[in-house]
């Protein structure tokens, strides 16, 4: 049976349906028990699945991953959110020194089946610190998986995979597309791999790269290209890390052309990792070289600035004719 | 007890003196002869083990190690009471307490001499890892608390930091998530006076550390960490608390780091001799002994016959760690995930055909 879902509906789903199903899964985080989370994506829960299993948990983010460490030491599965992933920074020294580590550490003995949520992205129109995309710094750590999804579906199949996974996973939240999307989604469990990319439209002329609410513009990209006589093919990226060298590369051997579209800063991003994959993989088809339609490399400006840092679909389309055009 | 030494009224729980006489017999714990001599023969054999380990690392057999030297009875209680169920989440300087957990001296020397398996402890159950990030392990600490809540299990988590520990952020969190909680958790600080080269005066403006525990709404207690005894006693109390489902316990163990911080650190930079004498009168081992032996239970004659047989055991262990073997390449990538990811398998390949280039030109 499907249902409408937006991306809030899908999490929370998957959340109630791991939860139903396994009861080492236990959900805590600053406000997601009672009041179900700042965005609501645990509405419900606690009234379901009890207060020991979806808790409120102390105002700490490094106590909050720290704690994890030691309940998935012991058996449980934990999923922790981060209010923002902006505010996840306290919790760095625990995710990269234990999460990430202790699997190793152990010559694995101690599992770390702990599924890290938190919305992340800019376009809310938020405070300072509620609009970065620090996938990056996720992605370069060994030991972590860091997957994004960029509506329902997948939302809700990647993290079936995510709170399955025997490995801890970073699962970032698209916000700004929390609601924007709604889509018919299956009811019942399925999962979406971890670690595989997916062609969502196909094209000759140009690959755009693109994850989370990139997509949307992407998309949009694409359509304005059309118009321009340009065929476009979109790979949804969907995990940044494992990352799905061979589907980037594959595209590539057929367009000849690789745009990626972050929202994150440029620099010693998962775009420049995208684009060192094109030269290592794909280099003999180049037709142009690999560019990055990214954010800047600053800060993240306040809500009345905001426009000028975000990511557009007139944006990548300009970079799109001049990628074709080189 | 948490009430007669609630750490506002600032009294330090202590059994025996300087010469081991009993000083506090209303408190004093209820052990066997068996059990004593036990007791005194474990931390003995540590305090071996913890000398001749320093020997190693100066004779360059092993690389960085931090001395326990001087802190033996702290661990050495804890070894005595926790059961093979319950939990140990170390910081690095609990020698006495990884043997009883069931960690071979062996692994801790292949650790030392820098490989992973060191960490494995085979047959020691619910021991985590060494955790070098200091005050880091508390957290873990607390979290386990929460599982053993959570699943009705009859466990407690035994953790360990030192007074630097204390300024951390995670030592705060710690104990406010398991005071919330009610996790079993006994956190024990070895308060020796140094975190590496700086003083206590310089760590916290706070009179102690066991007081803090009022701020977390749990209980603490102010304890002579060089005091068998008064250690034994203080442990055995809060484990009782901690089963009863009233929540964490903080005891401070005030005691004397006599070694370096680790083997790369020179303590005479910032302390006095004057003031290694006077806390060298505390020592642990040798008030126990003194004990002991006032109590017909121990001898000089028995040491000088017991002291070479650890010895030799102890370097039995130390040169079969030393024969441990090649790290393999894959050793490097193994754990890393449950399932090596395509991108890890090509570049441990990469890497093997470099080395075969390599073999192949030389």
């Amino acid at each position: 049976m499907k249902k409408v879902m937006n991306m809030v509906n899908a999490i929370n789903n998957a959340l109630d349906i791991k939860m139903a199903e396994d009861k080492s899964v236990i959900v805590y985080g600053e406000d997601v028990g009672i009041e179900g989370g700042v965005f609501r994506v645990t509405e419900g829960l606690q009234k379901k699945h009890g207060v020991e299993r979806i808790f409120d948990s102390p105002l700490a983010e490094s106590g909050l991953a720290g704690t994890a460490v030691g309940m998935a030491a012991a058996g449980l599965r934990p999923i922790i959110e981060m209010q923002f992933s902006g505010f996840s920074y306290p919790a760095f020294n625990q995710i990269i020194s234990h999460v990430s580590r202790m699997h190793n550490r152990s010559r694995g003995k101690y599992k770390q089946a702990i599924v890290i949520r938190m919305p992340y992205g800019g376009g809310i129109n938020a405070l300072e610190h509620h609009s970065e995309s620090a996938e990056a710094i996720w992605g370069h750590i060994p030991g972590l998986k860091v997957v994004i999804p960029s509506n329902p579906h997948d939302a809700k199949g990647l993290l079936i995979s995510s709170i399955e996974s025997e490995d801890p996973v970073i699962y970032m939240e698209p916000k700004r597309i929390y609601r924007a999307i709604k889509q018919e989604v299956e009811e019942s469990k399925f999962a979406v791999p971890i670690g595989k990319a997916k062609v969502i439209h196909k094209g000759e002329d140009i690959t755009l790269v693109a994850y989370g609410a990139m997509i949307r513009e992407a998309q949009k990209a694409a359509a304005l290209a059309k118009k321009e006589g340009i065929s476009v093919e979109i790979i949804d990226l969907r995990t940044i890390y494992p990352i799905d060298r061979e589907t980037i590369a594959e595209s590539i051997k057929k367009t000849g052309r690789i745009i990626t579209v972050t929202e994150a800063p440029k620099a010693f991003g998962v775009s420049a990792e995208i684009s060192a994959i094109a030269n290592e993989e794909a280099f003999l088809f180049l037709e142009a070289p690999p560019k990055r339609v990214a954010g800047f490399d600053t800060i993240v400006p306040l809500p009345k600035g905001e426009h000028h840092y975000l990511q557009t679909a007139e944006k990548i389309l300009y970079e799109i004719i001049r990628t074709v055009k080189f | 007890m948490f009430k007669e030494y609630n750490p506002i009224k600032k009294k330090r729980l202590q059994i025996i003196d300087n010469d081991g006489k009993v000083i506090n017999q209303k408190l004093m714990p209820k052990l066997d002869d068996k059990q004593l001599i036990k007791a005194y023969k474990d931390m003995l054999f540590a305090r071996t083990a913890d000398l001749m380990i320093v020997n190693y690392q100066r004779q360059g057999r092993i690389y960085t190690y931090p001395p326990n030297y001087g802190q033996e009875a702290i661990s050495g209680a804890v070894a005595q009471i926790m059961r093979d169920d319950d939990w140990l989440v170390p910081a690095f300087r609990e020698m006495g307490a990884y043997l009883a957990k069931g960690a071979s001296l062996k692994e801790l020397f292949i650790y030392f001499m820098g490989y992973e398996d060191g960490s494995l402890f085979k047959n020691a159950k619910n021991f985590l890892p060494i955790s070098v990030p200091i005050s880091s392990q508390l957290l873990h600490a607390s979290g386990i608390g929460y599982e053993i809540n959570y699943n009705n299990k009859d466990q407690i988590v035994y953790t360990f930091v030192g007074d630097g520990g204390t300024s951390e952020g995670d030592f705060h969190e710690a104990l406010n998530f398991a005071g919330v909680w009610k996790a079993p958790v006994i956190f024990i600080v070895q308060n020796n006076q140094y975190g590496i080269s700086t003083p206590f005066k310089m760590q916290t403006a706070s009179d102690g550390i066991a007081i803090k525990a009022l701020a977390y709404g749990i209980e603490g207690i102010q304890v002579d960490g060089n005091d068998f005894f008064a250690m034994y006693k203080a442990v055995e109390e809060s484990a009782k608390h901690a089963s009863g489902g009233n929540g964490p316990v903080l005891i401070e163990a005030v005691t004397y780091r006599k070694g370096a911080h680790t083997t790369s650190d020179d303590p005479t930079k910032y302390r006095t001799k004057e003031e290694e004498e006077k806390w060298d009168e505390t020592d642990p081992l040798k008030r126990l002994k003194a004990y002991l032996i006032a109590n017909k239970l121990w001898s000089e004659k028995e040491e000088e016959k017991i002291v070479p047989q650890y010895k030799k055991e102890i370097d039995r262990q130390f040169i079969e760690a030393e024969n441990y073997g090649e790290y393999a390449l894959e050793d490097v990538f193994k754990f890393m995930y449950t399932e090596m990811p395509q991108d890890l398998k090509n570049q441990m390949m990469e890497h093997e055909k470099f080395l075969k280039w390599k073999e192949a030109r030389s």
